[in-house]
């Protein structure tokens, strides 16, 4: 498909559009507080308004297909270009993060937290936006790692200056656990460019991963696959972030602001989900078969690791954090199986997680406003004091849990299944030792979920709340709130607006697996 | 007694040797001129040795545009593309120096007539330095490059501090150059030659001679020391506090950058058959200066000594490519100077602000930068730029400089070069731990004294940072600008 005029800059405008806001913020005094906000809140929206153009004009039929490809020269001494270009699998997760952010904007119109300042507030968020579009359209490896990285400091910054207590210890263990991955990927992505060989064994020496994904590894011998895979699980697994490197996440969580969280949870762990999908796995495929089990290990461990560290939990969010953990463990496992129906639910998987988890902070962090405080034992009797507030937490945990007719199922529960059945090569003992334990994880995801919400939203308001009047759900929180739960409901009942776009990028994905896999 | 008297001339390329004829005439005019109108010049003098760097630049870009290679004196003075860009760099460097130090200088009430001329008469060595293709031509820039910085750290003629700085310099300084003239004088003697051209033949085909092998390592370890390498690197933590912060940024950045062009000089042309005994050296001395560096700066309060630990841990991380000269020679080459030019810009950029914030809080505690952010919101980000750079964060430059070493140890490939690769990696990390101190005091911290009347930026001061910052951002957002300059001075170079 030949793009031509405006549809060449869309892609480039929806990655920009929010940075040229960040922009324009700084040069505007602070005084002008409104002002600020408008033009942050407008260049998202903007950003926004042409994601919804590339949402129409995107052809489903070839969604299999980069769509919107700009290919520029850029580093020409290193071979990297800046490519950028959207199939079935960036479109879901691009629209994603073009949708939470102005969300988050208006969530903080009137909040926010601690020392104030919302100039660099906004700005932070805006460069974050941009960091995380970028990372979902970008075709070329460096101009990916760009992207990736430049998330980094403003997410730092986040949690650092608008976080909790232990603020400084939270961002620093954030920031030096994916820089360290971030290391080991880039060392990989070298690896690739030198070693890549085209069919006939030509050295490829590109960092253009259209190309690489198309040559599928072929050229670079087993053991060395295996360790480039190692390189990029680390960078990509610590952000997903994988038992055992996921330490950093509930801390990160927990002591950053609300929409640091909701950011956090909704985007940028897909991040490292994304990679293994989008880069990984098609890149490698033999390093990520003979990985796979192990993958699927780690997964599973982090499934039952997260419940229980949920059930071990004082604090609501830090609970929820864990549960992300458990959460994003499923999306690991139905990667990990290499089928087309595992590696489907688990992009599912990553929409509906932060459509879920990105909702249950938002309201952690509104009753924490509230309540000043987020210990379960404290709380109490949400539904008597903010009933709607209360329906809310308790339609997202219901989603959270799995529940068919909303969201959470619909990655979940695939993912479980797809592991009865792994992909070509491996295993299958294994994998259904998984899926037994995996399915065990529900109910434990189950019980953490439930016992928060009755200890929370039931019974009677605790005696020292008595006489506070708690406000319910307030005009931005509506705002800020509904695009979420419509989006758990539309996409509970109707998985196939997700499974439709994404299904065939992943059918590219496995059949070049199996391929390999049939070779051997 | 004829054969003795007999001396011609040897051919002088005047075009070749516009540059330094420039920045000496700039320097004696200095001092003329100060001779002259005594203190009422002292105006101008920041000017003049402004205008005197950036009047050397000219001949350079003529040079660069004229593109031939220029050998002289039988192959001991070289003007090619890899020296021309090295020269580039170091006027601007110096130039952003004299920017940085026209208030300090003044307000100081210290010698300025002198100064400048000290630092110009250094620059000539710098300059020189990267033409240098001859053991006795790179020891007279080495010493010409010296000595005037050894005046320069101890130019607060009144704090002991300072005096310690210069003496320890000197005492350093030349104990290392005593190691040096030993390699040199044993390496002369079996080559019988101090052209690098000449050694490198003798050198390749003299492979097991130990004495060859303790005249090339005592070479390198003379200039381990400028460089700062571990653990040669003891005089800098000291001399870099007690050093007026103008002249610490230029041994930080253009003294350490003279080192490194000896040695890449060294490496690739004097002694390139002989990566049996270079490599192993400069893997040990990277991995330990990366290393050793990074964890003594973790522990540093004053930010000078930050900075210092952490420039020679950056150091080590430009002594990378050395480690595998041999396997990836164009990409090792191109990566260290890569890393020079980006590393000057961003340090240089550092200690800018160091010097803005000094002016308010007279001091140089980590501390005394809680909440800067607060009351001088420009001043912050421009250091949180320069300091992601350092820690090698997209978008700000330091980042192509390290996926330039990484380039460098994947190209050559193996097993060492892939351990080096993950000790780059582990260091990577390490370095942000401190550099994140920074960060934390200024976004994170409260102001300590309550004062938070903002900072006036002086307008020398300001335009270093604009120059600085406008430079960290490009080549970290299009790294093409350095990497291009990179590739021009890798292929003069090897020939290739």
């Amino acid at each position: 498909m030949e793009v031509t005029g405006f549809d060449t800059w869309v892609l480039s405008l929806a990655v920009f559009l929010p940075l040229v806001g960040a922009l324009v913020i700084m040069l505007i005094p602070k005084a002008y507080e409104t002002e600020l906000k408008l033009v942050a809140l407008g260049s998202s929206l903007l950003a926004l308004v042409v994601g919804a153009y590339i949402a129409i004009q995107f052809d489903y039929g070839a969604a299999g297909d980069l769509q919107f490809v700009v290919d520029k020269g850029w580093i020409d001494v290193i071979n990297s270009r800046y490519i950028v270009g959207l199939d079935g699998l960036s479109l879901p997760l691009l629209l994603l993060s073009l949708v939470v952010v102005p969300l988050c904007l208006i969530y903080s119109w009137n909040h926010i937290p601690e020392p104030g300042n919302p100039k660099a507030f906004f700005v932070l968020l805006l460069i974050l936006s941009t960091g995380m579009n970028g990372s979902f359209v970008a075709q070329d490896m460096i101009l990916f790692f760009v992207f990736f990285e430049v998330v980094l400091l403003p997410m730092y910054f986040l949690i650092g200056v608008w976080g909790g207590e232990d603020r400084r210890y939270a961002s620093l263990k954030f920031f030096l656990y994916t820089l360290f991955g971030s290391a080991l990927m880039i060392i990989s992505f070298l690896a690739l460019f030198f070693l890549s060989k085209d069919a006939s064994g030509e050295l490829l020496q590109t960092f253009d991963m259209r190309i690489l994904t198309d040559v599928a590894g072929v050229g670079i011998i087993k053991s060395t696959q295996v360790w480039i895979f190692a390189g990029l699980f680390m960078g990509f697994g610590i952000k997903v972030p994988m038992f055992p490197f996921h330490t950093w996440l509930p801390d990160a969580h927990t002591q950053a602001p609300t929409v640091g969280s909701v950011i956090l949870a909704a985007v940028l762990l897909k991040l490292g989900t994304y990679g293994f999908v989008r880069i990984a796995i098609p890149f490698l495929p033999e390093g990520a078969i003979a990985w796979a089990p192990w993958i699927g290990l780690l997964a599973v461990i982090g499934i039952i690791y997260g419940a229980l560290g949920c059930l071990a939990q004082k604090d609501m969010k830090r609970l929820i954090a864990f549960s992300s953990v458990a959460h994003m463990g499923f999306v690991m496992l139905g990667i990990a199986t290499l089928t087309d129906f595992g590696i489907n639910a688990a992009i599912f998987g990553m929409i509906a997680h932060g459509l879920i988890t990105g909702m249950l902070f938002f309201v952690a962090g509104s009753v924490k406003e509230r309540y000043h405080t987020l210990e379960i034992s404290r709380l109490g009797g949400l539904l008597k004091s903010a009933p709607r507030m209360g329906w809310i937490l308790g339609f997202a945990s219901m989603a959270s849990l799995g529940l068919p007719g909303l969201a959470g199922f619909w990655g979940e529960f695939p993912a479980i299944l797809s592991a009865y059945n792994p992909g070509a090569g491996m295993p299958e003992e294994t994998f259904r030792t998984y899926m037994v334990i995996a399915a065990i994880g529900t109910v434990l995801a189950a019980g953490y979920l439930l016992w928060l919400y009755q200890r929370t939203a039931f019974g009677e308001p605790p005696e020292e709340f008595a006489g506070a009047s708690i406000a319910d759900v307030n005009r931005d929180e509506w705002i800020a709130w509904t695009p979420f739960l419509v989006g758990i409901v539309l996409f509970g009942i109707w998985p196939n607006l997700i499974f439709n776009v994404t299904d065939d990028v992943v059918g590219g994905i496995t059949a070049s697996v199996e391929a390999i896999a049939a070779g051997n | 007694m004829d054969v003795l008297l007999a001396f011609s001339r040897p051919a002088l390329d005047w075009h070749a040797l516009a540059p330094e004829l420039t920045l000496l005439a700039f320097g004696t005019l200095i001092t003329v001129v100060d001779i002259i109108w005594d203190d009422r010049s002292k105006q101008a003098m920041p000017t003049l040795a402004g205008m005197g760097l950036l009047a050397t630049l000219v001949p350079i870009l003529t040079l660069a545009v004229d593109g031939t290679d220029r050998a002289m004196f039988a192959g001991a003075y070289v003007v090619d593309d890899f020296s021309l860009v090295l020269k580039a760099l170091f006027l601007i460097s110096g130039y952003i120096v004299i920017l940085m130090s026209v208030d300090y200088i003044r307000e100081g009430d210290y010698y300025e007539n002198e100064y400048y001329t000290l630092i110009l008469t250094s620059l000539l060595g710098m300059v020189m330095m990267s033409s240098s293709r001859d053991l006795v031509s790179v020891f007279v820039a080495l010493e010409l490059l010296s000595i005037p910085a050894y005046m320069l750290a101890a130019w607060r003629k009144g704090g002991p501090r300072s005096n310690e700085a210069g003496l320890k310099y000197y005492l350093m300084g030349v104990f290392a150059s005593a190691v040096m003239l030993y390699g040199m004088s044993l390496v002369y003697g079996l080559a019988g030659s101090t052209t690098f051209d000449g050694i490198a033949q003798s050198m390749a085909a003299d492979a097991t001679n130990p004495v060859a092998i303790l005249g090339i390592l005592f070479i390198l370890i003379g200039f381990a020391f400028k460089v700062s390498a571990v653990p040669f690197h003891t005089w800098a933590p000291d001399t870099y506090e007690g050093a007026p912060t103008p002249v610490t940024a230029f041994l930080a950045v253009a003294s350490k950058a003279a080192g490194m062009v000896a040695l890449i000089q060294l490496v690739f042309v004097a002694f390139p058959g002989r990566d049996d005994v270079v490599q192993p050296f400069f893997w040990v001395i990277s991995a330990l200066t990366m290393t050793i560096g990074n964890l003594i700066a973790l522990r540093q309060n004053n930010i000078v000594r930050l900075l210092a630990y952490s420039g020679v841990a950056q150091g080590g991380f430009m002594l990378v490519p050395f480690a595998v000269a041999a396997e990836a020679p164009a990409r090792a080459f191109e990566a260290i100077v890569i890393y020079l030019a980006i590393y000057a810009f961003m340090n240089l950029g550092a200690f800018t602000v160091v010097l803005a914030v000094a002016r308010k809080t007279r001091s140089g505690e980590i501390d005394s930068y809680g909440g800067l952010f607060q009351y001088a919101p420009g001043l912050a980000v421009a250091m949180t730029v320069f300091l992601a750079a350092l820690a090698g964060i997209p978008p700000a430059g330091g980042w192509f400089a390290k996926f330039g070493l990484f380039r460098a140890l994947l190209d050559a490939g193996g097993a060492w070069a892939a351990a080096l690769g993950v000790v780059v990696a582990v260091n990577t990390v390490i370095a942000f731990a401190y550099y994140a101190r920074i960060l934390v005091q200024m976004w994170f911290q409260p102001i300590p004294d309550g004062d938070n009347r903002p900072i006036a930026v002086t307008g020398s001061l300001g335009a270093a940072l604009a120059v600085t910052i406008a430079a960290t951002m490009a080549f970290g957002v299009l790294p093409g600008l350095v990497g291009h300059f990179g590739e021009v001075s890798v292929l003069s170079a090897l020939g290739g």
